[in-house]
């Protein structure tokens, strides 16, 4: 510390904690506040029809089918995509590190590629891949004689190509991370089962998992609240279809606040995603605590 | 043997996740309806400008791309600038409840930004400024995950360093621009990818508040032009590559700041 310069500090502060105090903490209170009321297009162009409405958005939430859709697509995605990214960010991490691996760097950086690139622009090229009449996709199964498959236009296909679109876009970030944490393992432990002639199973269950677990915690936090703020990559390539059966939370709250201009509504569904993401996060700080205290 | 297959399965992975870029390239230098054949072309049989031309031409690509570099670059000065004031503070200042404001700061990033949009929206329509930058510019004015980073690395900076430069008669402000700042160069040049690549890419934002043509942002004019040429791959490719280049070349320049960033990030507190 450089001493008690309380005014200096605050000039230092200023700046930024104003901007977000005034650009994300009021909004984030006034949106609550808005979620208790029947704020819509009217009130829009006269702000005096603004009425007090108590619980009514979020007891209308429970009886909307098209939020439980929603909802239900949005975990779907969570539970399929979260898992899979983690496990390939993992498998390519392990692979990367592997000590007889030449041209390291040009593979990590091949693999990092889709996370840098936009992602509107990325979903666009696989909406063209998964295309049911050229799709390259559809080639290749075809040299294996098997036929054309409509990905993004079968309900029941739609949501689980845009999980596989959005592992391949973002494992390189975790395996970044992963590669990090698995530096960190002291080498003495590996060195130690080899003289006790663990095999590599072995060392794998019980060096790497438990060194990793921290690791693997964050990025499954991190990995959860992103993938429950899915919006562009239906947005793009189904805009939400076939049968709805790829709407997601962030869409609906879209849909609902900025098109029909329903806002008290929308902006409980805000706190129904910021009420999940935040017990999504708490059950994993508990998995951690718990895990560590063993 | 173990080598040979640990190579195949690298360059496997490799060949899937370059793919859909090595296609977008070519399938942007095909005639009209070239893309669109089965089985598909990998290579353009007659190479040609045609799409871009009509994207620069008779859309208001060029408009559209402006909009995201000017945004990108004049969001990542602003933002490191206050960022690194208030990060230097944090980490380098004594003051009451500096603590507790930073916890709160921290926790406060588990909060999705959907969140604050709508009262945002409200805001800027109040102020005049949707369909405007400022529009842009406004939210990204700072962030806590930059003024976090920048804490982190300052932490690291010795106080001698400052109070020498005290003693020397040097007052606060000229410590920060003249020994702080320098010393920050490489988180700031972190930051600075992660902020310019967030801005470029950002879309829902962006999306709400920009509603002229000649406002959008790439990702928002090409979701747009999705939405007429959805059976032109070859146009659509043409302006993902234009959207995605410029990101791929400031990733290419800054990529060993950027995954420092990342590890730097998942460190735990």
């Amino acid at each position: 510390m450089i001493g008690n310069k309380s005014g200096i500090a605050f000039f230092f502060l200023a700046p930024a904690l104003l901007a977000i105090a005034i650009f994300f903490f009021i909004p984030v209170i006034a949106a609550f506040l808005i979620s208790f009321t029947d704020f819509d297009i009217y009130t829009l162009g006269n702000f005096s029809t603004i009425r007090f409405i108590g619980l009514k958005n979020y007891l209308e939430l429970f009886k909307d089918d098209l939020f439980w859709t929603a909802l239900g697509n949005t975990f779907l995605f969570v539970i399929l995509a979260g898992p899979l990214s983690i496990f390939v960010s993992l498998y390519a991490a392990i692979i990367l590190n592997s000590k007889i691996v030449k041209l390291k760097a040009l593979f990590r950086l091949s693999y990092f590629m889709p996370v840098v690139t936009t992602l509107v622009a990325v979903a666009i090229v696989w909406r063209f891949i998964y295309h049911p009449n050229f799709g390259i996709v559809n080639y290749f199964l075809s040299l294996f004689g098997i036929s054309s498959v409509d990905w993004l236009g079968n309900p029941d296909l739609a949501l689980p190509s845009i999980v596989l679109m959005a592992v391949w876009k973002n494992f390189g970030y975790n395996m970044i991370i992963f590669i990090a944490g698995l530096q960190n393992i002291p080498e003495e432990l590996y060195e130690a089962a080899n003289i006790e002639g663990a095999n590599n199973w072995q060392k794998f269950k019980s060096i790497t998992i438990p060194m990793l677990m921290p690791t693997t915690i964050f990025i499954s936090i991190i990995t959860m609240i992103g993938y429950f703020q899915l919006f562009a990559e239906p947005y793009v390539m189904t805009q939400g279809g076939p049968l709805n059966r790829t709407l997601s939370i962030v869409q609906y709250m879209y849909q609902e606040g900025f098109r029909w201009w329903n806002m008290g509504y929308s902006a409980s569904i805000a706190f129904v995603l910021f009420f999940i993401i935040f017990i999504g996060t708490m059950i994993q700080f508990r998995v951690q605590k718990y895990l560590s205290s063993k | 043997m173990k080598k040979i297959f640990i190579h195949l399965l690298l360059f496997v992975i490799a060949i899937l996740t370059l793919f859909p870029f090595f296609w977008m390239i070519s399938a942007s230098f095909m005639q009209d309806g070239h893309a669109s054949v089965f089985p598909p072309r990998f290579i353009p049989d007659e190479f040609t400008l045609t799409q871009y031309q009509k994207l620069f031409e008779r859309l208001s690509i060029t408009s559209n791309f402006f909009n995201s570099l000017f945004l990108s670059v004049l969001v990542t000065v602003i933002s490191l600038t206050f960022n690194s004031l208030a990060g230097y503070a944090f980490a380098k200042y004594k003051f009451s409840g500096k603590e507790k404001l930073f916890n709160v700061l921290l926790s406060s990033m588990i909060i999705p930004s959907q969140v604050t949009m709508l009262p945002l929206f409200l805001m800027l329509k109040s102020m005049g400024f949707i369909n405007t930058y400022m529009a842009i510019i406004i939210p990204g004015l700072a962030n806590i995950f930059g003024i976090f980073l920048i804490r982190q690395f300052c932490l690291s900076i010795p106080n001698s360093l400052i109070e020498a430069a005290r003693i020397d008669g040097a007052n606060d402000f000229y410590i920060y621009i003249k020994i702080i700042l320098p010393l920050l160069t490489p988180v700031l040049a972190t930051l600075a990818i992660f902020t310019f690549l967030g801005t470029w890419n950002d879309f829902l934002w962006p999306l709400i508040v920009l509603t002229d043509d000649s406002m959008y942002t790439l990702p928002v004019a090409l979701s747009n032009l999705m939405l007429e040429h959805s059976k032109d791959p070859e146009l659509m490719m043409a302006g993902s590559l234009i959207t995605v280049l410029p990101v791929i070349i400031v990733f290419l320049a800054l990529q060993k700041y950027y995954i420092k960033g990342i590890m730097m990030g998942s460190v735990k507190e």
